[in-house]
């Protein structure tokens, strides 16, 4: 078990090396010289030259490269050219709020995709099939802010049942927090319940035909028994999995229920940078969701061998 | 082409045929590319023609879909804006292919340590979710929308590589491809004629439901500002307005964002009924 997640570690690290390199390139991409942006309308060249020392910017590549990585690793993601704030302070101060939206979100994902995707299954060629079909493939289809703008025209301004935006720590007031982060949680799980929905479907259709489920039905265990217990339990490993890497695809759907729920996270974070031209937000963003994102993997391995008891030993 | 292609190839389409929500995906599909094409001769009214008279009005005979916060016919922008959509949908993919599939070949093909370059550099894209790299792209390359388009092909491509390359991995060694290697066939040749084809049913499957993706994307993108410039009407920008007058004028966010949904679940029903006909080995 021990030598299995040392092992996952041990190849994550090339993985984690080549995003760092993905997300410097991203910075050399942009058109014109940084320097200009950074010292703004004063063309002093001497703070022009001091800006450039500081960056390395008239190094080759690989140094700049190395130089940043450096301070990447110390936990230096440099600062906001907006703000002055370190872009790791921000980071810090933000994704707790959209944490706690992703959270909600897989919440609501796992209520409405897992009990759809049984009946789907167990229902196979029925209406009910191609009805949650249909249903499944629509969350899919829709746009998140477009569902989020259609709610709160409804539930907000029409019925005024649920706030229309804005966030409430959890901390100051629970009720109001959740209350808050109802609508916006509904919006980003869609998309993902959609796809619970259909690997649950698949993945149940599978061990509804498996010898141990013929066998539990053949010794007379009820039809209620043998999709709960027989079939449901093989049927979820593979999703448990699955739950952890879609956490990637809830924060990067929250940029945009955030930003039209103008909840203060982590995605507002980076599209107010993205507008405000502070590409070291943006930069130290991408990084930390690539980061998040591989730790899951590296959970979803470990989650995958714990669930699985044939594994274990292996 | 021998009999047997034929057959199958036969058998796929009857399937496809058969599968009632695949034809509404087709029909779907066919209705906004017709709409696409045809805008100029159907829109009417000029889709940039401002109107300080005809603010915000409702739908109405003279307005079928109302109009925006500028006047302009909401109607005429929702046909060009379908021009927007698709043009991003098909080029971000085509994109996304030219740079995958080679890339994708290659690795499968030669293995060693091409393989292990290209794979790490796959995985480490892959750990960047699809929308925050396109968005980060976008910003990085500057709002318009062939940057746009740029930056959702390039998050979406190593998705295509990953896919060719477990593709080229399945066939390389059977028997046809190994006798193609001993009768003397250059590497081009048994890539392109031997192995390329056997990659296609895959791979169309995963460029039906990318273009679906690509459509949000490109949506998603616009409604941020980072897409299609304003006046040139685009269903993402118009709704990025939209949103500014929620409850004054609630028709210019509905029709943009039902255009989007219905046209990506076009996508969607066709992707799924592709593979379905095409691909039976892979479900859900």
């Amino acid at each position: 078990m021990l030598k299995l997640i040392l092992n996952r570690i041990l190849v994550a690290i090339p993985t984690l090396l080549l995003v760092s390199v993905i997300v410097f390139t991203l910075q050399k991409i942009l058109p014109g010289d940084p320097v200009l942006t950074l010292a703004g309308e004063e063309r002093d060249p001497v703070v022009l030259q001091y800006l450039r020392d500081k960056y390395h910017l008239d190094d080759p590549l690989p140094v700049q490269y190395g130089a940043w990585v450096m301070q990447v690793i110390q936990g230096d993601l440099g600062k906001s050219l907006r703000t002055d704030v370190p872009v790791t302070t921000l980071i810090a101060q933000k994704l707790p709020v959209t944490l706690q939206l992703a959270s909600m979100a897989m919440l609501f994902a796992l209520l409405i995709g897992i009990p759809a995707g049984i009946i789907a299954a167990v229902r196979k060629g029925t209406y009910i099939e191609m009805g949650a079909n249909m249903v499944a493939l629509s969350g899919m289809s829709v746009p998140g802010f477009w569902l989020g703008i259609l709610l709160i025209m409804l539930v907000s301004v029409q019925w005024q049942l649920l706030p229309a935006s804005g966030y409430v720590p959890p901390g100051q007031d629970l009720w109001l927090s959740l209350k808050t982060m109802v609508m916006p949680a509904f919006v980003l799980s869609t998309a993902i319940a959609a796809y619970l929905m259909r690997h649950t479907r698949s993945s149940m259709l599978e061990a509804l035909s498996a010898d141990y489920v013929r066998t539990a039905r053949a010794k007379g265990v009820s039809p209620r028994g043998v999709v709960l217990h027989h079939a449901l339990r093989n049927a979820l490993m593979p999703i448990v999995t699955l739950v952890t890497l879609l956490f990637g695809e809830l924060l990067a759907g929250a940029v945009l229920t955030e930003q039209v729920f103008t909840i203060p996270g982590f995605g507002k974070l980076m599209v107010d940078a993205v507008f405000n031209r502070d590409y070291a937000v943006v930069q130290g963003v991408v990084l930390v969701v690539a980061v998040g994102f591989i730790f899951m993997n590296l959970l979803a391995d470990v989650l995958y061998v714990l669930v699985n008891p044939r594994l274990r030993h292996a | 082409m021998s009999a047997i292609t034929i057959r199958s190839r036969n058998r796929a389409w009857a399937k496809f045929k058969a599968n009632r929500l695949a034809m509404l995906g087709a029909v779907l599909v066919l209705f906004f590319v017709v709409v696409a094409l045809i805008a100029p001769l159907i829109a009417g009214a000029d889709p940039f023609k401002t109107s300080f008279t005809a603010i915000r009005k409702a739908p109405s005979a003279a307005h079928w879909l109302g109009t925006d916060e500028l006047g302009r016919d909401l109607f005429s922008r929702m046909l060009f804006g379908a021009r927007a959509s698709l043009m991003a949908g098909l080029v971000s993919v085509l994109i996304a292919l030219a740079v995958g599939v080679p890339l994708g070949l290659i690795a499968g093909y030669f293995g060693k340590w091409t393989d292990a370059v290209i794979s790490r550099f796959t995985e480490a894209a892959l750990a960047i979710p699809f929308l925050i790299l396109a968005i980060a792209l976008a910003a990085f390359l500057g709002p318009s929308l062939i940057n746009a388009m740029i930056a959702i092909g390039v998050s979406a491509a190593p998705r295509f590589i990953r896919i060719t390359r477990g593709q080229v991995l399945a066939v390389k060694n059977e028997d046809y491809v190994q006798s193609a290697k001993a009768l003397g066939a250059s590497d081009t040749r048994i890539i392109l004629r031997h192995i390329l084809p056997n990659v296609m049913p895959p791979l169309i499957v995963q460029a039906t439901i990318t273009i679906a993706t690509a459509i949000i994307a490109e949506a998603s993108l616009s409604f941020l500002g980072l897409g299609l410039q304003p006046p040139n009407p685009s269903w993402g920008s118009m709704l990025n307005t939209a949103k500014n007058f929620m409850s004054q004028a609630p028709w210019m966010s509905i029709f943009p964002g039902s255009a989007i949904f219905l046209v990506v679940l076009g996508f969607n029903l066709l992707g799924d009924g592709l593979r379905d006909a095409l691909d039976p080995r892979q479900k859900t």
